[in-house]
């Protein structure tokens, strides 16, 4: 018998006032008690439009069947076999716009906390279970490259090496994790579980060189020359933009993925750390999606005495999920909207010292459907000394312009025939670095889709013959 | 982890460091950088690449110790691994078809010029070094650039090697007597490379500058490196870090490098009381 319950089970968090000074995870998790009540909130629908919702196609009923009667590792083997980072997607998919936006318990009363029960089934396991995904590569195996291991390159180095690859995943960064590691915080996910995940991949099999920026010390073409049989860039999108408003290069004023990186991956929040920030004691944050308010509640837990958001539209258009709005505003972060920064204004030394925004109101909707902002002619000055620039990300240029015949589009992405094949024969992508800044997700889907080409292709190729797979 | 295979001092300040690297030494060109990390805890840190050698996979760096970092590289030894080494990054310099080309380095930065005038001169051009120091005692790497130039010319502040003055000077003389050069090279503190920038535009001659901003990865992902070219945001990291000289705005540069100075000159304080303390135990 169901639990009819019209509401999720509650998921516990960290009061407010705490948490906004201490980096420590907000959400603690359900207890099995709480995900064994939630399981049972699951109709299990014969159409499952919860999984045509979810861009990796989770067995979602089936999960929450196994979670339902305790049988939790075998929920986990369940959502593993199509999701190669479970505990991450569990933390920071926005599942009201994908499996829980489309379940039937939604319609009346909340949907079913699949993303919570996600992160239960990952958290359990990795409490629980022993390490025991084997290797199924060896020397002789086809090699591919993947460069990036953010989560399209993890999830799709993960899927080949579960078809018996030997993979090599190159990064530039000191860390494996893109932005699960430089980018969201340690109080939404927990490095510990990015580095869990990854060391399950490797465990795998899955290679990480670390410190190599493909497109400067390795091309891809050579990548090639090197025996790779194939390779797949999810390089994501890294380039940060600016506002191109006066000012904008005062000390104090930093991209969000700077601001990130300098908290999140160099950890300046820790005192054993050498990297520097500006403990900033007034903050704008320019822009109105989840970065925007990853940087906002990083400012704030760094000390500061007033952090605002200043987002040109209103709140209804703000591209943020609702959950992080609701998070930023609970630990007192101000949310300045119809506020468009005009200029910035920096002292003698060149340091932040306020920052001119014009007022704007809503007119007609633009070419996104959303209403376009339009200036009143009224401006205001705000007292800040930093601003944070999150108005999004482009693709990085260095593996474009390194690798020639592999075509992209105006705004720097690789252009692909089916969503993962580029115009360079064996050369797939995926993820932010063809679509432009979009979804930890999606990003996964799409490594987890090129992870399959890629072993057509091998197929078809004769890299790899059915005797050997 | 990346080996420490050379490591000497070359004045007080200033030390050499060749690291067995060999994808960074494979392709590295003059004008490229990388990025070490010592340690779990520690910065990122871009230096120019001083030199490399393709058949032994090394890269070599020369740094001056002055802050917590390269403090810390400077007390590593021969053997001992850096935890990060990655490059080579930036664009690399475009240091083909000059006929005469007037390097000009100021202290630290004869480590970053140097290994251009030493290409420029295996291409064939003509080359005129002019080169500063604060004084005598800390000139480096004066043999190795005679070797690579036409002519060298050192300047000292304080005159101490009989020769005082600013590279300004020393450009403005040569230039004065007669040698055409269809390019500078400057490289240097800030300061040196604008004035040098406001000299070469009264003769109108192309002048590339070698941008040294701060920064943390290197590959165009952080905006930090900004600078303002031709009055366009360019990052140094891969769009430059060399610029057209007469299109920088050197005052913007020199004000975002000073961005941490105060935290700077604290973890240096308290990484140079740490080791004095830790030396005073020992005896």
């Amino acid at each position: 018998m169901p639990n009819m319950q019209l509401n999720k089970v509650p998921m516990p968090e960290a009061c407010p006032a705490v948490r906004s000074r201490n980096f420590e995870e907000v959400a603690h998790g359900y207890s099995a008690e709480d995900a064994m009540l939630e399981a049972q909130r699951c109709l299990n629908c014969k159409n499952r439009p919860c999984v045509s919702g979810c861009p990796v196609n989770v067995k979602i009923p089936d999960f929450i069947a196994k979670v339902a009667e305790g049988d939790f590792e075998g929920a986990y083997a369940i959502i593993r076999s199509t999701n190669a980072l479970p505990a991450v997607c569990g933390r920071v998919c926005p599942q009201e716009n994908q499996c829980e936006g489309k379940c039937v318990r939604g319609i009346k009363g909340e949907s079913v906390a699949i993303g919570r029960l996600e992160r239960f089934c990952a958290d359990y396991h990795m409490q629980h279970a022993e390490k025991t995904t084997p290797c199924k590569s060896d020397e002789t195996s086809v090699r591919v490259a993947v460069i990036g291991s953010g989560p399209a390159g993890l999830s799709c180095a993960g899927e080949l090496a579960r078809r018996g690859y030997r993979v090599t995943v190159f990064e530039a960064f000191h860390t494996a994790g893109g932005v699960l590691v430089y980018g969201i915080p340690e109080f939404r996910l927990p490095k510990a579980i990015v580095k869990t995940e990854i060391e399950g991949l490797q465990a795998m099999g899955v290679e990480i060189a670390l410190d190599t920026v493909v497109g400067r010390a390795v091309t891809v073409d050579e990548l090639f020359e090197e025996g790779y049989a194939a390779v797949f860039i999810g390089s994501g999108a890294g380039l940060p933009g600016f506002l191109g408003i006066p000012g904008e290069n005062s000390c104090g004023v930093y991209s969000a993925n700077e601001y990130l990186t300098r908290v999140n991956l160099m950890k300046a929040y820790r005192e054993e750390y050498d990297t520097p920030i500006i403990h900033a004691k007034r903050v704008a944050v320019v822009g109105g999606g989840n970065v925007a308010m990853d940087a906002a509640r990083c400012a704030m837990r760094l000390g500061a005495e007033e952090v605002s958001i200043v987002y040109r539209r209103s709140e209804a258009e703000m591209p943020a999920r609702r959950e992080e709005v609701h998070h930023a505003k609970e630990e007192g972060i101000i949310f300045r909207v119809l506020t468009n920064p005009a200029a910035i204004s920096a002292d003698d030394d060149g340091f932040v010292t306020a920052m001119t925004c014009d007022l704007m109101r809503l007119g007609d909707p633009d070419a996104s459907g959303r209403c376009r902002p339009e200036p009143t002619g009224e401006q205001i000055a705000l007292d800040v000394d930093t601003v944070i620039v999150a108005v999004g990300t482009s693709p990085n240029p260095l593996i474009r312009m390194t690798t020639p015949g592999l075509d992209t589009d105006r705004r720097g992405c690789i252009m692909t025939a089916d969503g993962v094949s580029t115009s360079r024969e064996g050369v797939f992508a995926g993820g932010d670095a063809v679509t432009g800044a979009a979804t930890v997700i999606l990003a996964m889907g799409a490594g987890r889709e090129a992870a399959k080409k890629i072993d057509a292709y091998c197929r078809e190729k004769g890299y790899r013959d059915e005797k050997n797979s | 982890m990346f080996k420490i295979v050379r490591k000497y001092s070359l004045n007080d300040t200033t030390d050499f460091l060749s690291v067995y690297a060999p994808r960074i030494a494979a392709k590295a060109k003059p004008g490229q950088f990388i990025i070490f990390r010592i340690d779990e805890t520690g910065e990122r840190i871009p230096l120019t690449i001083a030199g490399y050698d393709r058949a032994a996979g090394t890269v070599s760096v020369i740094f001056q110790k002055v802050g917590k970092s390269t403090i810390k590289l400077g007390e590593m030894k021969e053997g001992d691994e850096i935890l990060d080494f990655v490059g080579p990054l930036g664009t690399p310099s475009h240091l083909d078809g000059y006929r005469r080309v007037a390097v000009i380095g100021g202290g630290l930065g004869c480590a970053i010029a140097y290994p251009q005038a030493k290409y420029l001169h295996e291409q064939g051009t003509e080359v005129d070094m002019i080169v500063g120091f604060r004084s005598k005692d800390i000139i480096i790497l004066e043999e190795e650039m005679r070797a690579c130039s036409n002519t060298l010319t050192i300047l000292t502040d304080d005159g101490s090697n009989g020769n005082q003055g600013l590279v300004t000077d020393g450009l403005k003389q040569k230039i004065e007597s007669g040698a055409q050069y269809d390019l500078v090279i400057a490289i240097g503190p800030p300061i040196m490379m604008k004035f040098v920038c406001r000299l070469t535009k009264q003769y109108g001659i192309k002048t590339i500058v070698s941008m040294n901003p701060i920064m943390i990865d290197g590959t165009g992902m952080c905006g930090g490196c900004r600078v303002t070219v031709g009055g366009k945001i360019k990052f140094a990291c891969v769009d430059g870090p060399d610029f057209d000289g007469h299109e920088v705005d050197f005052d913007e540069l020199i004000r975002r490098n000073r961005m941490y100075a105060a935290d700077e000159r604290h973890a240096r304080d308290a990484h140079c009381n740490l080791m004095k303390m830790a030396n005073t135990e020992q005896r």
